[in-house]
């Protein structure tokens, strides 16, 4: 007889049909930004002259995405950070509250936060046109995601008595945070750090309202792709987004693996 | 150099987070908040009482519960199957099918085209059998299949980390007390995976209602709530009906997560990405 242990048939079939459906769109865009011609297919031939014209045509928007990234890493690093260790150690009502409404960005559409944004600053020609008013989109929209990960860790009762004994040693308050606390919960800070720069290279909802044509990112620039450049060129384009964000995601994965060995949580 | 208090430390740590957020977001938000009452108390309620906005928001309700209930479905049994079943490439197939996470929705529009466009692999399919060059990717059936192809990573994710916690004892015991399958999934599954599928569903629907990107790369001709939103105020300029509906968009989804949170605490440690 069949132990729970293995699954039945039907569930693997269903299994076999769910990843068929989800890897067969990743492993034919790979294969067209590849191929010479996607209607003649293998036949033709591969090349790399699609991924060599999409760095000719959006070399640029590959570059800014990754500048922007950085740059919203390090804001939410600096913003981020003494904040959940802040909300993580009060008890008020008021700091309830702000957590609360931190995470709402998450929660709302892109769209409306973006309109918001827009409504209230469009009119200040320097910031609407530079690449920080795309910046603000994207640290609004990843700032929930550093507070709650580096909070969790801040949370952790060992850390409490960490504090406490440098305190009773006479350390100051940048001491004690910059020397005791900020090292002991460093995977976590790392680990946000990787989620937020996937998360901003990869937002598309606020930054297409945000964006202007002298401010494109690497999603802008694969939506112009796919609605005006020939497939191949459209899939090559995917192929360098992939290659952008997956060494992060795999650090990701790995530093996961790494916190789950060394603290067992 | 005087020393703080605790509590004002606390604040000085959380004074440039709040003041960034309070201008960049809270501001913001309020001004468009506001911004309908200038045409009339009843542009708030837009969505409802004009037809046009009324049927978007129908079929964009109707579109994401449908897209929800498959992707529990679907995702449950994916979920159950790879926290069971051992074999080589697992734990890489795994991340496979949580890697398109991170994608932004305009990929799997783009995807779906892909599949489904003129140029597909469904249309080389339906040519190859004699039923001519199907293309389903700017209908209905491309807009369902693409929110599926967004949502279901985070549901195989969380029901494979619900189901890996299970104890297969239990449904040992079921068996040979002669459950059948049915009873076994009412009976041993369902109180384990509820409240995962209670966090999922509602980040699923949430999802699903504010997305925007796949829809904008398919051009759909079924018109969903964000693109009409865009629409408004992109092409017609009407500032302030598109923030009357981005506020319904908006107060819909965030209470659909606010109660999933009522209802189980799960849902508070899973963050959601936008599609």
């Amino acid at each position: 007889m069949r132990t729970p242990r293995q699954a039945s048939p039907a569930l693997l079939a269903l299994t076999a049909l769910v990843a068929l459906f989800m890897l067969a769109p990743m492993a034919m865009s790979v294969l067209a930004g590849l191929l010479n011609n996607y209607s003649r297919g293998l036949k033709s031939g591969l090349t790399t002259r699609w991924l060599v014209e999409v760095w000719d045509t959006y070399g640029g928007t590959v570059l800014a995405s990754l500048g922007l990234a950085g740059a919203c890493v390090l804001a939410c690093l600096l913003l981020g950070v003494p904040c959940a260790y802040a909300l993580a150690r009060s008890r008020s009502r008021w700091a309830r509250l702000f957590e609360e409404l931190l995470t709402l960005p998450v929660a709302v559409p892109g769209l409306a936060s973006a309109l918001a944004l827009i409504l209230t600053y469009g009119a200040w020609q320097g910031l609407r046109q530079s690449y920080g008013f795309v910046l603000i989109g994207h640290i609004v929209f990843t700032l929930p995601f550093m507070v709650r990960t580096v909070g969790a860790a801040f949370q952790r009762d060992e850390l409490r008595s960490l504090e406490e004994a440098a305190r009773s040693l006479g350390a100051r308050f940048d001491q004690r945070f910059l020397g005791v606390l900020v090292p002991a919960v460093l995977p976590a800070i790392v680990s946000g750090c990787l989620m937020v720069f996937t998360l901003s290279v990869g937002e598309f909802n606020l930054t297409w309202m945000l964006h202007t044509p002298l401010t494109r990112t690497l999603p802008v620039g694969l939506a112009d792709s796919y609605a005006s450049m020939r497939l191949e060129v459209g899939s090559a384009y995917t192929l360098v987004f992939l290659l952008v964000i997956l060494p992060v995601l795999w650090g990701l994965q790995g530093l996961g693996r790494l916190m789950e060995k060394h603290l067992g949580t | 150099m005087p020393t703080l208090s605790p509590q004002a430390q606390r604040l000085a740590c959380a004074a440039p987070a709040l003041a960034f957020f309070a201008a960049f977001w809270l501001l913001p938000v309020l001004q468009l908040v506001a911004l309908p009452a200038q045409k009339g108390w009843a542009t708030y309620f837009a969505v409802l009482t004009e037809a046009r906005y009324l049927k978007s928001l129908l079929q964009t309700l109707g579109l994401s519960l449908v897209v929800t209930a498959a992707t529990l479905v679907l995702g449950a049994g994916v979920g159950v199957t790879l926290a069971r079943q051992r074999f080589a490439g697992r734990g890489l197939l795994l991340s496979l099918l949580t890697l398109p996470l991170s994608f932004p929705g305009v990929i799997i529009g783009f995807f779906m085209i892909l599949l489904g466009g003129r140029q597909g692999l469904v249309a080389d399919l339906t040519e190859a059998l004699g039923a001519g060059r199907l293309t389903l990717a700017y209908g209905l059936g491309g807009l369902f299949l693409a929110y599926l192809y967004f949502s279901l990573p985070r549901a195989i994710g969380s029901y494979t980390a619900a189901a890996s916690a299970m104890d297969p004892a239990l449904e040992e015991a079921a068996r040979s007390l002669g459950a059948g399958p049915w009873r076994v999934v009412c009976d041993v599954w369902w109180p384990e995976l509820a409240p995962t599928t209670v966090a999922c569903g509602a980040m699923v629907f949430a999802t699903a209602m504010g997305a925007f990107g796949t829809a904008f790369t398919l051009a759909s001709q079924y018109e969903v709530l964000p693109i009409t939103i865009y629409n408004e105020f992109t092409n017609y300029a009407n500032f302030a009906l598109a923030a009357s509906l981005s506020l319904s968009l908006g107060a819909m989804t965030w209470g659909v997560l606010w109660l999933a949170r009522r209802l189980g605490p799960e849902a508070r440690n899973t963050p959601l990405a936008g599609a």
